[in-house]
C-alpha cells in the first residue's frame, strides 16, 4: 500500500469534489463508479509505532461526500442483506453526499447504539462492502463503497459537534433488569431496556467497562475516550454500573433473582477462556496469552510506561501465534512497546487470515512479518525457564476442511528454529466458564457456550444471554445484535408482566 | 466503598487491615482470595487471601507483607481510607471435611492464609497438628491464633531466635514417621518451602496439599497469566486452584514463573526493596 499523507489526501479531495457538486443527482452509474475511491487518512507509520494515538485518523468532509458519491442508490440492497443489524445503508450514505449529516447520524442510530465503534472495528469487507455493486462492478472488493468508514465519519461529527442526543427513557416501571457484562452485548441491552423505564444495573467483573472493547482491542484502533461517551451516554440514562463484581462469585447468579429483587437478568459475559496449543514449553516464561498480553498493555496501561505500575516483559524478538484480529492487535502492540522484531506466524495463507484487512495492511506497514503456512511445534528456553526460541514446521494447504477453508498439512521434516524470547498466543478463547460452574441450572454446549432459544432466552426462566457466551468468539456487531434481541425479549417479558398486575 | 476500619502492624513488614466489603464478607469460604488495587488508573491488581471475615460487621481481613509497589502503598493507607477497587471471593474454597489428623505447616507470611483453613478443619473435626516458621522471631505472625486452634503446635526460626531452630520441613518428616502417620498435610509458604514440604511428605505417601500464589492480573480465568504445570497439564490457579496436589506441582517451573517480572521490578522500584525480594526468594 502507497502511503499518501492525511493533507495530500484532504487536498486532493477539496480539488476534485468541485467537479460533482453542482450535478450530483445526476450523476450516471458509470460516472460513479469512475470517481475515485477515498484512501483512509492515517498516521505516518514510523510516527504511530511509537504512540497509542489512533492509527486511522478518518475521512475529511470532502472526502466523506465523495465517497458517498460513489453509492449507486442500488434498489436490491445488497449491502443491507450483509449488515447484520440492517442499518439503511444507502439512504444514510446519501444524506452524507448532500452533506447532511445529522440526518445520516439518525439513520444509522435506527439500527446501530455503536457507529463510532463498528465503523472502526467491523469487518467490513467480509460483510456489507463484500457485496456491494460498486466493488462488484470494478471487481475489487478493496473498492467498493467504504461503507464502514463513512458510518466512522458520521459518528465522529456527531461527537464532535457535540451533538449527541441522550436517549428518552419512559417513567419508572419499578421492574429491575441486571447485565452481567459490560461489553458490547451488554451495553447495548443495558441502552435497550433503560429506554423502557426499567431499571438496568451492569454487573462488570474488571475495574474498567467496556469489555473487549477495553481490554482486549488497543487505543490505536479505539480510543478509550470513544468508549467512555458511550458509557457516559448510558449513565445519564439512568443505568447503574458496579464495577468489581463477579457475577457467580461476589453474589450468585440465582441470588440476583431469588435475592436482590432482578425481574430480569442478561448474561454478556464474552469468551474470556485463552486457548493455548498445549505444546511443549508453552509455560517458560516469555509465552504469554493475548489476552494478558494486551491487558496488561491496555487495560492496565502498561504502554505508559513509568506511569503505569504493571509490568510488561521486555521483548526483543517476538513471534505471534493466530492469524486474527486479536493476533494483529498483539503483534501491532508488542511493536508498540518496543520490540525489533514482531513475527505473525500462521498455519495457512494470507488469503485465509481471519483479520480486518485494513489491519492486516497497517500491521505490513508498522513493519510486522508474516511467516504464513508456518506453525509452533516448540517452544525452547534457557536454564532460567525463559524463552530462547521457538521450533516450527512448514505446512502446505490441503482439501478443505469443515470450516470451508484449506487445511494446513505438515510437510514432514520441515523443522526450522526461529529466535525469539517472547511468543504470544492469539489462537483463539472458549467460554468463560465461570457462570456456568457456579450456575448449573444453564445449559450449555460442550464448548461451555450457553444455549439460548431465538428470544436468547436460556434454559432458565428470566435468564437470557447473547454476544461471545452464546457465539463463541465472534464480532462486535453480532454481539450487538444478539443484545438487541434479547432486550426485546426481556421488555416484552416485562410488559406482559405489568399488564397482568394492572389487570389484578 | 472498601474503607479500611483497622490497620495493625504484626510484624516489621507484615500488615494486618480489615476492609468494609460487606458482599464479599457474606461469600466467601476459607481458601478464597481478593484482588485489589490501591489506584485504577495505573495500579496493579494483587492478589491476597481473606485470612478472615465478619459477615455481622461486614468486614474482610487481609495480612500481607510488603514486598514492592503496591503492597507498599497499601501498608501506607490507613484507617478511614478507601481502596478504589476490591474484587472477590476469587478461587476455589478449600475442601474442608474430617480427613482425621491434619497438619497445617505454615512459612512467614503463608500463616495468614492457613489461618481459616487450619480453623475450619478444626471445626470439621480433625485432628490439628500446626508448625509455623519463619526466619527469625520477629518475622512470625498469628502465632496464638494458631495456637488456640491447634491441638499441637510447633514453631521454627530459621536462626533459632525462638522456638525450634530448623526448617519447618524438619518436624514435618518426624510426624509423617509416625505411626499412624498424618491423613493429610496443607502447607502454605514461600513457593519454595512448599517445594521442599511436598519433597518431605513424597515418600511417606501422605497426600499434601498446597496453595500456590502465582502472578495474577485478573484472576477469573481470562489471561492465563497465573498458569502453572500440574501433573504436566496447565492449570489456572485463579479458577482451577489456589490449592493443588503438591506432588503433582511443578515448582521449578512455577518459581521461574513467578520471577518474570523480578530483574523489571527491581529496576523499577528502590533498593528497598531490593533487600525484600533478595529475602522472600531464600525462602521462609
Ligand atoms: C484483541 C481483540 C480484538 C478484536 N477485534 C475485533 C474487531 O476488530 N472487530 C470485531 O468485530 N470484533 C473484534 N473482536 C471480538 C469482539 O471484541 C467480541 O466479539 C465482542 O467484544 C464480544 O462482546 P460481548 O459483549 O459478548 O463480550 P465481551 O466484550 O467479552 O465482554 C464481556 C464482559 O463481561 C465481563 N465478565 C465476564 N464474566 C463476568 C462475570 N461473571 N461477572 C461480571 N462480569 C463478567 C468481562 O470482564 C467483560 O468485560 C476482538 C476481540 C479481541 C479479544
Ligand atoms: C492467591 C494468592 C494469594 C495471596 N495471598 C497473599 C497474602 O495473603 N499475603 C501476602 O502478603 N501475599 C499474598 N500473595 C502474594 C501477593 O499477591 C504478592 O506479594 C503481591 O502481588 C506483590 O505485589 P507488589 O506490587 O507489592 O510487588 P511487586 O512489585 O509486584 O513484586 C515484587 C516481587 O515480588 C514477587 N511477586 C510478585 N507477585 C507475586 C506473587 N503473586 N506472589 C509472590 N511473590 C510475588 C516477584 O518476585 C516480584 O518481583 C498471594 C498471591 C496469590 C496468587
Ligand atoms: S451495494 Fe454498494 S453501491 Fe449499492 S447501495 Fe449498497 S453501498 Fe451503495
Ligand atoms: S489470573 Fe488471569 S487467568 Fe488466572
Amino acid at each position: 500500500m502507497n502511503h499518501k499523507s492525511a493533507e495530500q489526501l484532504s487536498i486532493e479531495a477539496k480539488e476534485l469534489i468541485v467537479n460533482y457538486l453542482d450535478k450530483y443527482d445526476e450523476l450516471k452509474n458509470k460516472e460513479r463508479t469512475a470517481i475515485p475511491s477515498q484512501e483512509m487518512p492515517s498516521q505516518e507509520p514510523e510516527v504511530r509505532i511509537k504512540n497509542l494515538d489512533e492509527v486511522a485518523l478518518g475521512y475529511t468532509i470532502e472526502q466523506a461526500r465523495i465517497e458517498a458519491m460513489r453509492c449507486l442508490q442500488c434498489v436490491k440492497k445488497t449491502c443491507v442483506d450483509d449488515c447484520p443489524v440492517r442499518i439503511d445503508i444507502p439512504r444514510f450514505i446519501n444524506h452524507i453526499a448532500h452533506a447532511e449529516f445529522e440526518n445520516a447520524a439518525a439513520v444509522i442510530k435506527e439500527a446501530s447504539l455503536l457507529p463510532a465503534i463498528c465503523g472502526r472495528v467491523c469487518p467490513q469487507e467480509v460483510q456489507c462492502q463484500q457485496t456491494c455493486m460498486v466493488g462488484k462492478a470494478l471487481k475489487d472488493v478493496d473498492k467498493a463503497v467504504a461503507i464502514g468508514r463513512l458510518e466512522r465519519f458520521i459518528a465522529d461529527w456527531e461527537r464532535s459537534t457535540g451533538k449527541i442526543s441522550i436517549p428518552e427513557v419512559k417513567h419508572e416501571t419499578g421492574k429491575k433488569v441486571a447485565v452481567v457484562g459490560s461489553g458490547p452485548a451488554g451495553l447495548v441491552v443495558a441502552a435497550d431496556c433503560r429506554r423502557e423505564g426499567h431499571h438496568v444495573t451492569v454487573f462488570e467483573a474488571f475495574h474498567k467497562l467496556g469489555g473487549v472493547l477495553r481490554y482486549g482491542i488497543p487505543e490505536f484502533r479505539l480510543p478509550n475516550d470513544i468508549i467512555d461517551r458511550e458509557i457516559d451516554t448510558l449513565t445519564q440514562m439512568g443505568v447503574e454500573f458496579q464495577t468489581n463484581f463477579v457475577v457467580g462469585k461476589t453474589r450468585k447468579l440465582m441470588d440476583l433473582i431469588n435475592k436482590d429483587g432482578y425481574h430480569a437478568v442478561f448474561v454478556g459475559t464474552g469468551a474470556g477462556l485463552p486457548m493455548f496449543m498445549n505444546i511443549e514449553g508453552e509455560n517458560l516464561v516469555g509465552v504469554f496469552s493475548a489476552n494478558e498480553y494486551l491487558t496488561r498493555a491496555n487495560l492496565m496501561r502498561a504502554f505508559e510506561k513509568g506511569k503505569a505500575d504493571t509490568p510488561i516483559y521486555p521483548s526483543k524478538n517476538v513471534a505471534v501465534l493466530g492469524g486474527g484480529n486479536v493476533a494483529m492487535d498483539a503483534a501491532r502492540m508488542a511493536k508498540r512497546l518496543g520490540a525489533e522484531n514482531v513475527y505473525v506466524v500462521y498455519r495457512r495463507t494470507e488469503v485465509e487470515m481471519p483479520a480486518r484487512k485494513e489491519e492486516v495492511a497497517h500491521a505490513k506497514e508498522e513493519g510486522i512479518e508474516f511467516y504464513f503456512l508456518q506453525n509452533a511445534k516448540k517452544i525452547l528456553g534457557n536454564e532460567k525457564g525463559r524463552v530462547n526460541a521457538m521450533e516450527c514446521l512448514r505446512y502446505e494447504l490441503g482439501e478443505p476442511d469443515s470450516s470451508g477453508r484449506r487445511r494446513p498439512v505438515v510437510i514432514p521434516g520441515s523443522e526450522f528454529i526461529l529466535d525469539v524470547d517472547t511468543i504470544i498466543v492469539a489462537i483463539g478463547n472458549g467460554s468463560n466458564p465461570l457462570i456456568s460452574q457456579t450456575t448449573p441450572e444453564i445449559n450449555v454446549n460442550k464448548w461451555g457456550n450457553i444455549l439460548v432459544d431465538e428470544t436468547q432466552k436460556t434454559s432458565v426462566d428470566r435468564i437470557f444471554a447473547g454476544g461471545d457466551i452464546v457465539l463463541g468468539a465472534a464480532t462486535v456487531i453480532l454481539a450487538m445484535g444478539e443484545g438487541r434481541r434479547a432486550a426485546a425479549s426481556i421488555n416484552k417479558m416485562l410488559a406482559d408482566e405489568i399488564g397482568k398486575e394492572k389487570i389484578e | 466503598m472498601n474503607k479500611i476500619l483497622y490497620k495493625k502492624q504484626l510484624s516489621q513488614d507484615v500488615f494486618l487491615m480489615k476492609l468494609h466489603s460487606p458482599l464479599i464478607s457474606q461469600e466467601r469460604s476459607a481458601g478464597q482470595f481478593i484482588i485489589l488495587q490501591v489506584d485504577d488508573d495505573y495500579g496493579e491488581r494483587i492478589p491476597l487471601t481473606i485470612a478472615d471475615a465478619d459477615p455481622v460487621e461486614g468486614s474482610i481481613t487481609i495480612i500481607f507483607q510488603v514486598v514492592g509497589k503496591t503492597t507498599q502503598q497499601l501498608s501506607k493507607l490507613n484507617e478511614g481510607d478507601e481502596l478504589p477497587a476490591l474484587v472477590g471471593p476469587l478461587g476455589k474454597p478449600t475442601h474442608i471435611e474430617k480427613f482425621g489428623t491434619v497438619v497445617c505447616v505454615g512459612g512467614g507470611i503463608g500463616v495468614a492464609p492457613l489461618h481459616p483453613i487450619a480453623e475450619a478443619l478444626k471445626d470439621a473435626g480433625n485432628k490439628v497438628i500446626t508448625i509455623i516458621g519463619a526466619r527469625n522471631k520477629d518475622l512470625l505472625i498469628l502465632e496464638d491464633e494458631m495456637k488456640t486452634i491447634a491441638d499441637e503446635f510447633i514453631v521454627c526460626t530459621d536462626d533459632g531466635s525462638y522456638g525450634r531452630k530448623s526448617l519447618v520441613t524438619e518436624p514435618l518428616k518426624e510426624i509423617c514417621e509416625r505411626n499412624p502417620k498424618p491423613d493429610m498435610v496443607i502447607a502454605i509458604g514461600p513457593p519454595v518451602m512448599m517445594k521442599f514440604c511436598a519433597e518431605t511428605t513424597r515418600p511417606f505417601n501422605v497426600f499434601t496439599q498446597v496453595s500456590l500464589n502465582t502472578i495474577m492480573v485478573d484472576g477469573t480465568g481470562m489471561c492465563g497469566g497465573c498458569r502453572v504445570n500440574v501433573a504436566n497439564e496447565a492449570k489456572f490457579v485463579c479458577v482451577d486452584g489456589p490449592e493443588f496436589d503438591a506432588h503433582k506441582v511443578d515448582f521449578d517451573n512455577m518459581i521461574s514463573r513467578l520471577n518474570s517480572y523480578k530483574e523489571f521490578e527491581k529496576e523499577m522500584h528502590n533498593c528497598y526493596l531490593e533487600s525484600e525480594i533478595d529475602r522472600k526468594e531464600r525462602g521462609i
